[in-house]
């Protein structure tokens, strides 16, 4: 692509996500390949593409497969809140599933016990991520590496024990059935969403949301400053970058996402448990960026589409879907450890 | 009482120290913990009781192929999850070694299914009965093995010149490598070592329960790398102290802490250690991380 | 009243005392070198001055800010106004040479979480005059890094690396410049100009301490010159005097 004038080199900072990056690395993100292969303007790339979206359920007649189509934008909401954390400030967390569980348990609670509207429900379920994940992320500060994915995993598991056997509030395995469709508006004037495409279109708001806000923290200052401790976080801190500020906003503003992600389950499924929320839902929801590409906003997306679409299509081999899994986790690490889409990092060698 | 409940703690102790052996010698050669420990355990177990259940192979052999069958596989876990990523950046091996771990549980649920399995040995002695103390022979046969095994990996490290060579690798590996060790032998080495004790253990913990399952290795593998950790990573004796410790611990909790949140509680232990005291009680021959 | 006050610094590491009482005033707008044998402390000077290593003894004061600055948090430091360089360049690999640079520009720079994510117009211009800067900054080094401002840091030259680190302790706005061997590797053509350079920078106000072992490089930037050995200063004042001082001769070749 030539840059024939610098307006044109903002403009394609805006396309790969505002990151700035070297030229040749924005010809990585998919958005801008797709556009230069059909000769379009990233734009209208972009609004071709948010055509399709809100034209889906037109198209899509089987509930089954709108079903499936769901489940990937819930994927991608939690997937892409992940990547905030281990994609941009370079920290591992096998524990997502614990900030998922909160947004779920907050809303199936506040709605079934208080009868709370479901849109109330969501900033309360977001603000008690916030503050777990401020919790998570305080004390793994100091912990690196293979520690913080042990800290981060025990994380998971200690919420996910406390939902099991905390029945005076979640019910323990019994989990939380009845939670009511989600409505908007008054007695005779209402939207109820509980029809397919009325979830798809929530859930697509929810995604819009979050990739919106994604994009645009990752050109922010705050974003640069996650990169940085990705990157060398001694040399960050001298930098002037203060290391537990920022780490901890990492953790609380991925955790949000994971709440808003939660909420949503809850609604949809109308009835939580448990179950939903163990370390193996945590491991399936950290292949999607690692298969997409850390840190790749696009890469994520497409790593959900593939990771929950395709086991979908061949549910007979539903069976052996951990054990793919676990084999492509290897595979993966060994042949394309960046992910599809991911920059090919250089990282200095470590011995072993 | 209390005696009886210290025999218990013992008991436990001396597994989960053989099983947490495996983890800190891993972690002194190469810093990294091997997610994949817990299911080694776990096939041990499987695997000689697959010996004994379906092709009739008596204990004691069935024991030691399974022994054979799981350090095979734990060699193959480095070959195929470490090693082509010796270079690679640190989270990638950590993805790849989580990636193996469930691949293997998975794979024992698919092969043997996911309940509880039988592990049919018993040992028809009289237990030995020390004051108002009864110890179970079964124990008393764990407790002895333990101790035995313990004993001489302590001394092998120690005595031999492979086990200097071992300590060499975990202190510096690239100042071993120019003193003419084999680094790569050195590591398979240890990994074999590592997983044998951990299928010993494995089979010791299935002689104790009477009973097996796929997922047996997370649980007992968490434990054990709490007591590694607590005992100081990488330190062998402190994987000992460690896991004599932990089963303390357990044995004697156990009364006060409901089995549901036992777990949590280890991994409330593991979690506190790792963020106050990574070092564990005896140091590690590395740097704690910081 | 001098610009950068270090008091009877003290450093150990282990049993091993890296700084032993080490003074040192800096005055503003001057150059001081800062010479002495492999070991004596020089870096660990700047790892504790920058904050990265906790110091066991001693006070430092910079710029009426009357607070001990041994006392404060690593990231705080920049923000008074001392940036560093490093001796083994540490650029931030992936980013690009230009993102470097602002990252340096980080604490004269204040959007938050909640101006990024409503794209509020003040944290948008706050950005745009921190490229401003930023290429300003390159500017000094000609279009050498301005030609590659969008380059991952790690396809940089190893020359352009040196001047990325420079550049990127320069956006920083601050008034004291602390150099850790910024001519190791270079040709004497290179060095030269990088001395030009720095005598440039210094124009416009800005202190310097250079690490350096050239002593040519010494001899044409520096006012004054300090010669550390095992932690302690050993000598102090001109090029000329610290340069045939004795004991300077007797620690880089030792006893005779």
């Amino acid at each position: 692509m030539k840059l024939a004038n610098p307006k044109d080199e903002t403009k394609l900072d805006d396309l790969a996500g505002g990151s700035q990056a070297g030229i040749r690395e924005q010809k990585q993100n998919p958005l801008v390949r797709v556009a230069e292969l059909f000769a379009l303007s990233k734009w209208y790339v972009k609004l071709l593409i948010v055509f399709a979206c809100l034209m889906i359920p037109l198209v899509v007649q089987s509930n089954y497969a709108m079903r499936i189509i769901i489940y990937i934008g819930l994927y991608i909401v939690l997937a892409l809140g992940l990547n905030v954390v281990m994609g941009f400030t370079g920290l591992l967390n096998i524990g997502h599933a614990a900030f998922y569980a909160v947004g779920a348990y907050t809303t199936a609670i506040l709605m079934v016990k208080y009868g709370m509207s479901f849109w109330l429900t969501i900033p309360v379920g977001m603000f008690l991520g916030v503050l777990l994940g401020i919790v998570l992320g305080f004390p793994t500060l100091r912990v690196r590496d293979d520690y913080l994915a042990i800290v981060t995993l025990g994380f998971g598991q200690i919420i996910y024990i406390v939902a099991n056997n905390w029945m005076g509030l979640t019910r323990g395995p019994r989990g939380i059935p009845g939670i009511p469709v989600p409505s908007l508006g008054f007695s005779d004037y209402q939207i109820v969403i509980e029809s397919y495409p009325a979830y798809y279109y929530l859930i697509l708001i929810f995604v819009f949301f979050t990739i919106y806000a994604c994009v645009r923290i990752k050109d922010s200052r705050v974003g640069l400053a996650w990169t940085a401790i990705r990157e060398d976080e001694d040399v960050a801190a001298v930098m002037g970058i203060n290391l537990v500020y920022y780490k901890t906003m990492a953790f609380g503003f991925s955790a949000a996402l994971g709440a808003l992600a939660g909420s949503f389950f809850a609604v949809f499924q109308s009835f939580v448990s448990p179950n939903s929320f163990t370390i193996l839902e945590s491991v399936i929801i950290i292949t999607i960026p690692i298969l997409g590409g850390l840190g790749s906003i696009p890469g994520t997306i497409i790593g959900a589409i593939v990771m929950i679409g395709g086991p979908e299509f061949f549910r007979a081999a539903s069976e052996y879907r951990m054990v793919i899994m676990g084999a492509f986790m290897v595979v993966m690490m060994i042949v394309r450890p960046q992910g599809l889409f991911g920059k090919k990092l250089y990282q200095p060698t470590y011995k072993m | 009482m209390f005696w009886q409940q210290m025999v218990n703690a013992l008991n436990l102790g001396a597994m989960y120290s053989l099983l947490a052996i495996g983890y800190t010698m891993v972690y002194g050669i190469i810093k990294l913990i091997n997610f994949a420990h817990g299911e080694i355990f776990m096939c041990g177990a499987f695997f000689t009781w697959w010996f004994m259940t379906a092709l009739s192979v008596p204990f004691p052999i069935a024991a030691l192929m399974g022994i054979i069958l799981s350090t095979v596989l734990g060699i193959s876990v480095e070959r195929i999850a470490y090693r082509p990523l010796r270079n690679a950046p640190r989270f990638a091996v950590i993805i790849s070694v989580l990636g193996m771990s469930i691949f293997l549980q998975n794979m024992a649920r698919i092969i043997w299914g996911a309940e509880f399995q039988t592990f049919d040995v018993d040992f028809d002695f009289a237990p030995i009965i020390i004051g108002n103390v009864v110890v179970p022979i079964k124990k008393a046969f764990i407790l002895a093995t333990s101790l035995v095994l313990m004993i001489v990996l302590g001394l092998y490290v120690k005595k031999t010149y492979i086990g200097k060579a071992m300590r060499a690798t975990a202190a510096d590996p690239e100042a071993a490598e120019m003193m003419g060790i084999n680094i790569n032998a050195v590591i398979v080495l240890t990994f074999a070592i590592g997983s044998a004790m951990g299928a010993v253990a494995g089979i010791l913990f299935a002689i104790n329960y009477n009973s097996i399952d796929p997922f047996m290795g997370f649980n007992a593998g968490l434990k054990a790398f709490t007591a590694a950790v607590l005992g100081g990573i990488g330190n062998i004796y402190g994987a000992m102290i460690g896991g004599i410790l932990l089963g303390v611990f357990e044995g004697i909790g156990a009364g006060y802490i409901s089995s549901m949140y036992r777990d949590a509680f280890a991994f409330s232990v593991l979690i506190l250690v790792l963020i106050f005291r990574p070092e564990g009680l005896l140091g590690e021959i590395g740097k704690s991380k910081r | 009243m001098a610009l950068l006050s270090v008091n009877s610094l003290i450093k150990r590491f282990d049993g091993l005392t890296a700084l032993n009482n080490f003074s040192l005033d800096v005055d503003e707008g001057e150059i001081v070198g800062i010479i002495g044998p492999n070991g004596s402390g020089k870096t660990t000077f700047f790892n504790v001055l920058s904050g990265m290593y906790p110091a066991d003894g001693g006070e430092v004061f910079f710029d009426n800010h009357s607070e001990n600055l041994l006392k404060l948090k690593t990231h705080q430091i920049i923000g008074l106004g001392i940036a560093r360089t490093f001796q083994i360049q540490r650029p931030f690999n992936n980013l690009s040479v230009l993102e470097n640079l602002m990252i340096g520009g980080h604490c004269r720079t204040r959007a938050g979480l909640f101006s990024a994510l409503i794209n509020l117009a003040s944290a948008r211009k706050e950005r745009e005059q921190l490229k401003d800067h930023a290429r300003e900054v390159m500017a000094l080094f000609g279009t050498r890094l301005r030609s590659v401002e969008m380059n991952p840091a790690w396809t940089l030259s190893y020359a352009n690396r040196r001047r990325l680190e420079i550049a990127r302790a320069l956006v920083s706005d601050g008034k004291l410049l602390l150099i850790d061997e910024p001519t190791a590797g270079m040709n004497p053509a290179e060095s030269l100009q990088l001395a030009q350079t720095i005598q440039a920078i210094n124009k416009k106000g800005m202190a310097v301490l250079v690490i350096e072992h050239d002593m040519k490089f010494i001899k044409k930037l520096c006012s004054r010159v300090v010669a550390l050995d095992y932690g302690q200063k050993i000598v102090e004042g001109t090029y000329a005097k610290v340069r045939n001082h004795p004991k300077v001769i007797e620690a880089y070749l030792g006893r005779e």
